[in-house]
């Protein structure tokens, strides 16, 4: 097997020699992945296990959600060298106009999800327009929306305070969970629709595996050695396995996490394999050779920038729907956590790299420091300095990973 | 007779696979004005570069003397401090500072660390004086036409002791007036004592000013004339500047005789608001079924304007005029409407603005033409590696493999790579703009064998090029372009460098 494995064939490599090349090329990628293994382990050793509890997994995965669709939305931002820092308010703006809409106007929740979401898109192309059409920073544009929508959080919950959502099927989205009605006798303190769902996971993630490795091979493109291809498939089951089967120990997947997959899932298709999404990358990569190739790059821009307030409605929604109301500081520091993560998750300042995948992994260690931090009773103050130096290192490691390509 | 103020002797100076300069030596006595003149790539600005420090001491070989004494610049701040100041093309003014801002920049006049602001102006006002620019100091830069901001420039020169004053191409961007004002001037400085080198493309300036003229040839230098009280005349320095035989690196094609006009430009203007400069001036061309067009002309003469003009404009100037392909009039608004048209553009510039350097070969060269490989937009990564795979052949770009880094290719592959992307759009008007700049010659040669394949199989090239033997070599037929207009057509039969290059310099 593992001579066919071997495109570019060495004097008879070991598994260890393996393993270190493997790790030492792409160790950007992977470094993420380790930083987290790390990071969770410290907090489930000075936790004494409660970090990795089934309850507490869960919770992460929820705290971390808002965060991540956003993260997902900003990573795009940043490829095609711009910034949006009004998602934070934008988002708690539209969460308090989806309660107002479910409170005050009594609209039903299959039309105010979408008509928020459509509201995220319009406050995205506008900003858009700012900076493709009109030629404004986006540092400078999107700061303006900052305050304009920071003031519209206070405007519309001035005179109620806190706006309390009672609507059942809207706050599911940050605190329920699937259904499970699948065989309801057999182990009943088992999630059997989220293990289910895991186990496709694990056996679609094998299968295109595989299939993607095929064709590599048929192009005489380089591939992982089948030993390290065989554990990479293991340890990734395993951890998908292991996360299922923590979170069905509680009560399965929650909506919050099935909408972060979701978003995650049709990002990553449209970044990875559509036109559109090449074309994103392509203006990030040379905005001049981009234009120049018949790509409209102002259209490209109207389209970042409209996804980016799509996700922050969604966002949004997601964070009033957890809180199960809006509150007057919904938003506050958002659009940085956002940033943040993306950052973490590898996406480059200097345009045209980062992987929606990664960023989403960035949003999970920013939020595992915290979740950690708060399980060990560190005050608010020290965890922010943490999660600076973390942001630091991460950013530090990836200049360093990159330049030693060069 | 006056004394040897600089001699540089033996200059050698290598780029990675190019030798620019090749044992130069260089000569100019004190108070005349040396006039450096070749076409381009002979190596007059690498010559001055290394003059002023620009590649320090140690990045070329040779020596250089002042008033007979060896000189090591490390870097610019050396030569500054020896007396010699250089002048480029391109302005390298700060355009929202003011006038005596600029003119002190880098040499500010202080009191401890204090700017004396007061003083700057006065002195300021002095400079100005002597280089007779009659505005308010305070004037910011962008307010200012061309000729004065070269005015600027040389105030800010003088403000040190220059000894040297080099000038490269002051009067590209001039209109007549302001380059009489400023030989004018230079007259002046050499009545003072300043020597000027000046490198000029306009032959008939060069005679009325100088005193001496040095023809480069290849990085060499050819002959120094003597050029006092109107001796010489333009033929004697178009002979030396282009005298050479042509070399056999031109594969063999037989001409084309089609009238089927593919493109077909009428009247075109364009004007760069962003500069306020007309660029191009009633343009009139082209091009038959089959036939490679070569666009000659010195650089800055317009050529890749007008290129930019025809292919969706995408630098927004105001462009009037009419463009017809195969017959049907289009109006450009952006380059995806050219390409749809069936022109395509490989840029001059294929790091800045052809190739997506931190990208693999595969995602370049399918770039331009992804709805061709996509189904409901969603990419066949299979039929793009094969793609990939196909051009890689059929241009032999020399990589790994397709998924290598174009970043990392050498500049002749990274030129295939530009040139297969837009085979791939399979347009039937190609536009090269300086299509073998900056690359060796086996992947010159490839790339014009590739550029015969392209003709034969019936596809139009328009070839855009400073070097005179390859639009020579090339050519089916010969536009020159001269400061934004078209000063000549000519068969390949009839056409030679002298004429050429008289047309180019008109």
């Amino acid at each position: 097997m593992s001579s066919i494995a071997n495109a570019n064939p060495e004097k008879s490599p070991t598994f260890f020699t393996n393993i270190g090349r493997v790790l030492s090329e792409n160790i950007r990628e992977y470094g993420m992945f380790i930083a987290l293994f790390v990071i969770m382990g410290f907090f489930t050793i000075t936790t004494e296990g409660v970090f990795l509890s089934s309850r507490n997994i869960v919770n992460l995965i929820n705290q971390a959600g808002y965060i991540g669709v956003l993260a997902v939305g900003m990573t795009l931002v940043i490829v095609i060298r711009h910034i949006d820092l009004s998602v934070g308010f934008l988002g708690g703006f539209l969460g308090a106009v989806a309660a107002i809409s479910m409170v005050q106007w009594n609209l039903p929740v299959y039309i105010v999800i979408p008509m928020i979401m459509g509201l995220g898109i319009l406050a995205g192309l506008l900003t858009g327009f700012l900076v493709a059409q009109l030629g404004i920073p986006s540092f400078v544009a999107s700061l303006a929306g900052w305050l304009i929508y920071r003031g519209a959080i206070l405007v519309v919950t001035e005179a109620t305070g806190t706006i309390i959502i009672a609507n059942k099927a809207f706050n599911a989205i940050g605190n329920g969970f699937i259904p499970d009605i699948l065989w309801a006798n057999l182990f009943p303190n088992i999630h059997k629709i989220t293990l289910v769902v895991g186990l496709v996971a694990i056996i679609l993630f094998i299968i295109s595996e595989i299939n993607n490795r095929k064709q590599k091979l048929a192009y005489n493109f380089e591939v992982l050695p089948m030993n390290i291809f065989v554990i990479k498939l293991v340890l990734i089951s395993l951890i998908i396995g292991g996360v299922t089967w923590l979170l069905a120990g509680y009560q399965g997947l929650s909506w919050t996490a099935v909408v972060v997959l979701i978003v995650g899932g049709v990002y990553h298709f449209i970044t990875t394999r559509t036109v559109l999404g090449r074309h994103i990358y392509a203006v990030g990569g040379n905005p001049e050779a981009a234009e120049l190739s018949g790509i409209d790059v102002k259209k490209i821009i109207y389209t970042v920038f409209g996804s980016m307030g799509m996700l922050s409605a969604l966002s949004g929604m997601l964070f009033a729907a957890r809180l199960q109301s809006a509150t007057t500081t919904a938003g506050v520091l958002w659009e940085l956590d956002a940033i943040a993560a993306a950052y973490v998750g590898g996406v480059s300042a200097a345009g045209g790299v980062g992987k929606v995948t990664g960023s989403l992994i960035g949003a999970l260690v920013m939020m595992s420091l915290t979740n950690g931090m708060n399980l060990m009773g560190i005050g608010i103050s020290y965890q922010y300095m943490v999660r600076g130096f973390v942001l630091a290192l991460a950013v530090i490691f990836d200049v360093a990973t990159r330049n030693r390509g060069k | 007779m006056a004394d040897t103020l600089l001699e540089m002797r033996n200059i050698t100076k290598t780029f990675p696979g190019v030798k620019a300069l090749n044992n130069v030596s260089f000569e100019v006595k004190e108070g005349e004005i040396h006039c450096l003149v070749g076409e381009n790539g002979a190596g007059k600005s690498t010559l001055m570069k290394v003059l002023s420090g620009v590649y320090p001491h140690g990045e070329y070989t040779g020596q250089i003397f002042i008033h007979g004494e060896e000189q090591v610049f490390r870097s610019i701040r050396d030569s500054e401090k020896a007396g010699i100041a250089i002048i480029y093309q391109e302005l390298a003014l700060f355009p929202d500072l003011t006038v005596y801002e600029n003119i002190f920049l880098s040499n500010e006049i202080c009191n401890g660390q204090v700017i004396d602001w007061n003083e700057t102006i006065k002195r300021a006002n002095e400079l100005m004086k002597r280089v007779g620019l009659d505005v308010n100091p305070a004037a910011k830069i962008k307010s200012l036409g061309v000729g004065k901001q070269q005015l600027v420039e040389i105030a800010k020169a003088i403000s040190r002791e220059v000894k040297i004053l080099i000038l490269d191409e002051p009067t590209s961007a001039l209109n007549e007036v302001d380059s009489e004002n400023l030989f004018g001037l230079l007259r002046d400085f050499k009545a003072n004592g300043v020597t000027c080198i000046l490198i000029s493309h306009k032959l008939s300036e060069v005679i009325g000013i100088a005193d001496k003229v040095t023809v480069l040839r290849d990085g060499q230098t050819i002959i120094t004339l003597d050029a006092q009280a109107g001796a010489l005349s333009e033929n004697e320095i178009i002979k030396n500047m282009v005298g050479r035989e042509i070399e056999n690196i031109y594969p063999k094609r037989e001409h084309i005789r089609s009238n089927e006009v593919v493109l077909e430009v009428r009247n075109l203007n364009a004007y760069n608001p962003a500069v306020g400069r007309e660029l191009l001036k009633d343009i009139n061309f082209h091009v038959n079924k089959g036939e490679i067009i070569g666009l000659s002309g010195l650089m800055g003469s317009g050529r890749t304007e007008l290129a930019m003009s025809i292919f969706g404009n995408p630098e927004k100037y105001k462009v009037d005029g009419e463009i017809y392909v195969r017959g049907k009039k289009y109006a450009f608004t952006h380059p995806n409407q050219a390409i749809d048209a069936g022109v395509a553009y490989v840029t001059e510039d294929r790091k800045a603005k052809g190739l997506i350097l931190i990208q693999d070969v595969k995602h370049n060269i399918t770039l331009a033409n992804l709805r061709q490989l996509a189904r409901n937009m969603v990419i066949d990564e299979y039929r793009e590696s094969e793609v990939a795979e196909e051009y890689r052949q059929s241009l032999n770009i020399k990589t790994p493999s397709i998924e290598q880094t174009v970043g990392n290719l050498s500049g002749g592959n990274q030129q295939k790579v530009s040139l297969g992307k837009w085979l791939f759009v399979k347009p039937d008007v190609l536009i090269l703009d300086e299509p073998t700049r900056g690359i060796d010659v086996g992947a010159k040669f490839e790339i014009y064998t590739i550029m015969n394949r392209l003709v034969q199989q019936g596809m139009s090239i328009i070839m855009i090029s400073s070097e005179l033997l390859e639009v020579l070599g090339m050519s089916d037929r010969i536009y020159v372009v001269s400061s934004g207009r078209i000063t000549g057509e000519l068969s390949i039969e009839e056409a030679t460098e002298e004429k050429i290059m008289t047309l180019a310099t008109d």
